[in-house]
Order: C-alpha cells, then structure tokens, then sequence
C-alpha cells in the first residue's frame, strides 16, 4: 500500500509502520483504525476495506473492497448488470461520504451520477424487511423435502441490520436524491469532452484517451491529497474511482473488435500506472471492461494478471437459459476469477464457487447457486443435458484457486 | 520459511547453492508465496538480494515477510536488499519531470524510447556487484514476475535478453542464484509468454511448478507444486517429478504428501 515511513500514519493501512513483532497479531486501536469512513479493517491482513455497494458481493470478495486495489468487473452482454454494479460503488461513496471519480467514453459522468440508486433508510428498510419476512414464511412452506441438507445453508447474504455503517441497501427503482449527491465531491472524466481541445500527446506510447485519464486520475489524487501529499487536510477520505466499459471501441481501442489489435500493450501499460497510483493512495477502482467482445484471449489473460480482483457477469438475457426452470430465481450467473493475496501468503475466499446474481425485490443480491435435484424417472433429455452442462460450468470453478483440468466423474 | 520446500529440494540457509537458476511457474493459480519463500531464505542465509519486485508494494512484501520471520526495512538499510519497487519507477517515470539526473529509470524501456531492458540489466549489475564494504556472503536475484515484462510493452527476445545477461553475471561470473516467476498455463492463449517459459524451462537448473488440483477446487487444498529439472550439461530431463498437495494454515503454508483420503475429502459439495 503506501511506503513505510511515509509521513502521517494512515488509518488502518498503518500496519506497515509497526515495528516488527514477526506475528500478525494486530490490536485493534479503535479511534486510529476507524478513522476514515465507510472503511473497516479486515482482520487478516490489516488494510482498510470499502463496501462495494452489494454486501452479498463483499462477502464473495472478502470482505469487501481493499483499498489501493482494483476490481475489474467482466461484463455481461448487454452491460446491464454491470454498469448496475457500477452504480452501487458509486452510490456507496455517496452515502460514506467519499469523493467520486467517474470516468466514461459513452455515457455523460454527469448522467450516471443522475441515475445513482436511492439508499434504503433504516426506518424504510423496516417496512420492507416485514414484507419481506412475509413473502419468506411462505416460501418456507414449500421447504426442501430431498435437499434438505440446503435448507440451513448460509445464502451469501447479510442481514441488513448488523452492517448499518458498512454496507448500505438501495432501491434500484428509485433515484438517488440530488442533495444527497451535493453534499459529496465528485470529479468526472468524458473522454468525448477530453480529445479535441489539446493536441496529442504520446506518453508512454499509450493510446491517448488512456493516457488523459491516467493524468486525470493522477492530477486529482495530487491535489486532493489522496496520496498523503497534504499532511495539513485534517480529515482523511477516500476516492473511489469508477471507470465504465474500458477497452470498447469508443475508448479508440480495436482490442474489442479484432483479433490482431494494433497495439495490444496501451491497456495493460494502463492498468500498470494505475495500480501504482492506487497503491500510493487512499483510493480503490473498479472497471468494467467487455471481454466478451476481445477476440485475443491473451490481451485477457494479461489483464487479469494486472487487476487485483476479476469478477466476471454472465446474464441469462436472451440466452435459452432464461427460460430454463433449473435457473427461474436467477438473473445471472458470477464468476469470481480472482481473488488478491494482499499482505499475506493466503486469501479469504468464501468456500462456494456456484454464485448467481438476481434482481430481486429492487436489491441486487448475490447468492450460492444450487441446481435442483434431478428426480424423476420421466425426466427429459435436455434438462438431463443441461444438467450436466450445468454441472460442468460449476466445477470449473475460480481461476486463481485450483482449477479442475477436467469435469472428473466419481 | 516452509521447511518442508527446503528439505523437498534439500537446501539449508546454512549453504546456499550457487550458481543456481530457479523458474517458478504457476498455472491459474498463485505461486507468489514461494517467491516470498525464497526471499526470506536468502535473506536468512546471509546473501545479498536484488529484488525486482514489479507486481506489488514494498510494504505488501514486507508484511509477509515479517510473518515469515524476516525484516525488510532492516535488511534494506544494511545494504542487504536491494529492492526496485517497479510500481513506484514506474510513476517516477511516467509522471515525473523530463531532465533525469543520474541513472536512468530501470524502467525506461516503458516510454518506449528504448526497446530493450539494458537500463534494468545495468540497474541489476551494479546493486549485485562486490564493492569493498561488502560482507555478504553469496548473491542472488530474484525477479517478480517476468511475464508483466512483456505486458509492460518489452518483446519476448528482450526478455530473454535480460534474462541471459543476468545469468551471466549472476550465476557465472559472481557464482549467484537466480529465482524468476512467471505466469504460464499449458491452454493458455499468450503466445508470447508461453515463449518465453519454455525457453527459460530449458535453461533452469530447478523448476518448481504451482498448479490448481486436476480434481477440482477443494477449500482446504490449494494446489500441487511439481518439482523438475536439469541435470547439468543443459540438457532437460526430468529429474523427479513429485506432486506435493499445499494447503493453507493461517499465514503459513504446507507441503502435505498427496493422499487418497484428500482426493475423497474435497467431494463434499
């Protein structure tokens, strides 16, 4: 994270400067760790950690999301999900209080701020947690009679009332309120608005939208002092940069839309020199990218080995498994790519690896697949298919853990 | 330190080898905890160390290392470590002024103003070369990791180039070791990585290769290492192949025998 002995101790991150004991026990001084807010320290290996704005996904990752580390979001084929994930970062440093940096190529920063969606209240929320205890006792009825054994397993969710200050809820078909947006500083980057004014220029050989934003990104940390370099700020806060769909076309880019791309090195030299600036500051970003249109699979492979975190979406819009009974509760499916090993030789992985989104209620949850179980003699071919298919994709697991080389039958 | 890495290669920080060019290999998983390994054995057994550490912070590496029992600052300022934090030249270079002073970045090659990695190989040869002060008793480098080179914009014959060049120095001249990690998988699509691999499997006196379970994920087993490699003379046998199953016990990790009983356990969901 940022060197040690720099200058004033940073909230949790401050790890780095104690004077080695050569255990990784850490006291847990309240007032110095929870000195920024919105963050909490993860116990493991001391960083500060931010809610990304879907709780169920901070458990996925970990915790949450360590600050100086970038999560990049795989999109799913429409950007649907994702740019809504986007939104929920965002809409989380809205409600922490952090400052925003929200860079695009096709929508205005100014429009997705708008489109931010509305924090559920603790007293609003209440009232919905009584339906939705409600609507869950009826579900209850039809419990599971064959899988049983799922009945009691833990959903990838948290209660709602025990993260009050990390980990907030939204209301997807609400907007968020623009008083609520002002009280925060927020600074954007369109590149549209970038190119024409100054001539190029060639830093680094890098395409020049890539190497615009990187200055903007490095100019606003500078000045804000995100990276320690005004010791006299006496509050501390974070920035949380969101970037949408790098890599497109309209980021002047062809890796999306050839195979032989003409320079295949911006976008990695890119994802470079921003983990250095994220590194150095009091910073975390997430990018969405659409892989699914690069045609070059080891531009991807590069790019993943450049980002902390690799999520990848996968959406059951106009596929033929939106209409499968085997997925009806689901929207989607998530994939956890990778996972970062931060200051310690493990990681904290949640055990399952079958994770699928839905759009439930106006929240957004993530939670563990289960197929249900195939029992009738009468069943069809192509659900048995599917089945196996299914189970085939499941077992295929998270790319940074072990990783099955083939679907093994026992 | 894991103990059960050093008796698998029979090595004891007591006596070093010399001479010795390591690969570290992992495959869709991790394998940077050897890196960590071999960092605070090397610095156990009293070697003075060029780190070019490329990927991560200083104080990520230092964290670990203090779990592993070594101090980084401390070794940093007896002029035991030499640690190029690439993440900061980096910036220093992109960000910084235009008029350098000195020494060359390490990392000039980025600019693209020139396209080979001598400014890395010069910054290597001058922190390994013997001075008069100098009390350490044997030099090492180790490099992560290789294959964010060649993101960074450089060709794979540069790399190896660099690589070549270092060897020469390190292993022969100044009877060093060298521990380099890369990425590669077999399926992988990344042509000019999976060159770079195979050439330097061909020239590595040991290879240790990380890799996820053929079966599957499993929680509580993270992966095999796979242990190769030369026997002198440069040609590439395989000397022993032996699977060792990891698994993770808090901060430390282990080397377990591979056992049916595991294979059997990770079948649970």
């Amino acid at each position: 994270m940022m060197a040690a002995g720099g200058g004033a101790a940073r909230g949790g991150g401050a790890a780095a400067t104690t004077t080695g004991t050569g255990t990784s026990f850490r006291r847990s001084g309240g007032s110095r760790l929870a000195a920024v807010p919105g963050t909490r320290p993860a116990l493991r290996h001391g960083r500060l950690l931010l809610s990304c704005g879907v709780p169920s996904l901070d458990c996925v990752l970990g915790g949450g999301l360590a600050v100086g580390t970038l999560l990049l979001i795989e999109e799913d084929k429409y950007g649907v999900y994702s740019s809504l994930l986007l939104k929920y970062f965002l809409a989380e440093g809205v409600v922490c209080g952090h400052d925003l940096f929200v860079a695009s190529a096709q929508d205005p920063p100014a429009n997705i701020l708008k489109e931010l969606p509305a924090p559920l209240l603790d007293d609003n929320f209440k009232t919905e947690r009584v339906e939705a205890t409600a609507a869950k006792s009826e579900d209850c009825q039809d419990s599971m009679q064959i899988a049983w054994r799922y009945q009691n397993a833990p959903k990838v969710e948290t209660s709602p009332t025990t993260s009050i200050k990390f980990g907030h809820y939204y209301d997807v078909s609400k907007k968020m309120s623009p008083e609520l947006l002002q009280s925060i500083k927020w600074h954007s980057f369109f590149l549209p608005d970038e190119l024409p004014l100054e001539p190029k220029l060639k830093m680094c050989n890098m395409n020049c939208g890539y190497a615009r934003l990187l200055q903007s990104i490095q100019s606003v940390i500078y000045q804000e002092g995100f990276d320690g370099s005004h010791p006299q700020k006496k509050r501390k806060n974070i920035l949380r940069i969101g970037i949408q769909s790098l890599g497109s076309l309209l980021w002047d880019d062809d890796i999306c839309s050839t195979s032989t791309p003409e320079d295949i090195h911006s976008i990695t030299k890119f994802l470079y020199v921003l983990r250095g600036l994220l590194r150095k500051s009091l910073s975390a970003c997430i990018i969405t990218m659409p892989s699914h249109l690069m045609e070059n699979k080891a531009i991807m492979e590069r790019v993943t080995n450049l980002s902390d975190m690799v999520v990848g979406l996968e959406s059951f819009i106009g596929s033929e498994r939106e209409t499968n009974p085997l997925y009806k509760d689901y929207h989607g499916l998530l994939h956890v790519h990778q996972i970062p090993r931060l200051n310690s030789l493990i990681c904290d992985v949640s055990d399952t690896k079958d994770l699928a989104f839905r759009l439930k209620r106006k929240q957004f949850t993530v939670e563990r697949l289960h197929l249900p179980p195939d029992l009738s003699d009468t069943v069809s071919r192509s659900s048995k298919q599917d089945l196996a298919e299914s189970a085939k994709l499941l077992s295929s697991g998270c790319g940074a853990m072990a990783i099955g080389k083939k679907h093994l039958d026992f | 330190m894991l103990q059960e890495l050093n008796e698998l290669l029979d090595a004891a920080p007591q006596r070093p080898d010399t001479g010795k060019f390591t690969l570290l290999r992992d495959s869709r998983t991790d394998g940077s905890f050897l890196v960590h390994h071999f960092l605070s054995f090397y610095l156990r057994a009293g070697c003075k160390v060029c780190f070019l550490a490329l990927v991560q912070s200083f104080s990520h590496y230092n964290i670990v290392a203090q779990k592993l029992g070594v101090s980084l600052t401390a070794a940093k300022e007896q002029g035991q470590l030499v640690f190029l934090e690439g993440l900061k030249s980096c910036l220093d270079l992109v960000f910084g002024e235009e008029e350098r002073s000195g020494q060359p970045n390490p990392l000039q090659f980025i600019s693209g103003s020139v396209s080979n990695l001598k400014d890395l190989f010069d910054f290597v040869r001058t922190s390994l070369t013997p001075t008069d002060s100098d009390c350490w008793k044997g030099r090492v480098l180790l490099v992560d990791d290789l294959s964010v080179l060649l993101s960074l914009g450089a060709a794979p014959v540069d790399v190896l180039d660099f690589i070549h060049y270092c060897r020469m120095v390190v292993c022969s001249q100044l009877k060093g070791n060298i521990v380099v990690l890369v990425h590669g998988s077999e399926d992988s699509e990344d042509e000019e990585n999976k060159l770079v691999v195979t050439s330097l499997c061909h020239h590595s006196n040991l290879i240790l290769w990380v890799e996820g379970l053929a079966t599957g994920f499993c929680k509580d087993v993270h992966g095999e290492v796979r242990h190769g490699g030369v026997l002198g003379g440069g040609t590439w046998q395989c000397h022993t192949v032996w699977r060792r199953a990891l698994s993770a016990l808090q901060d430390a990790l282990s080397l377990l025998q591979p056992r049916i009983s595991l294979i059997c356990s990770m079948a649970k969901d």
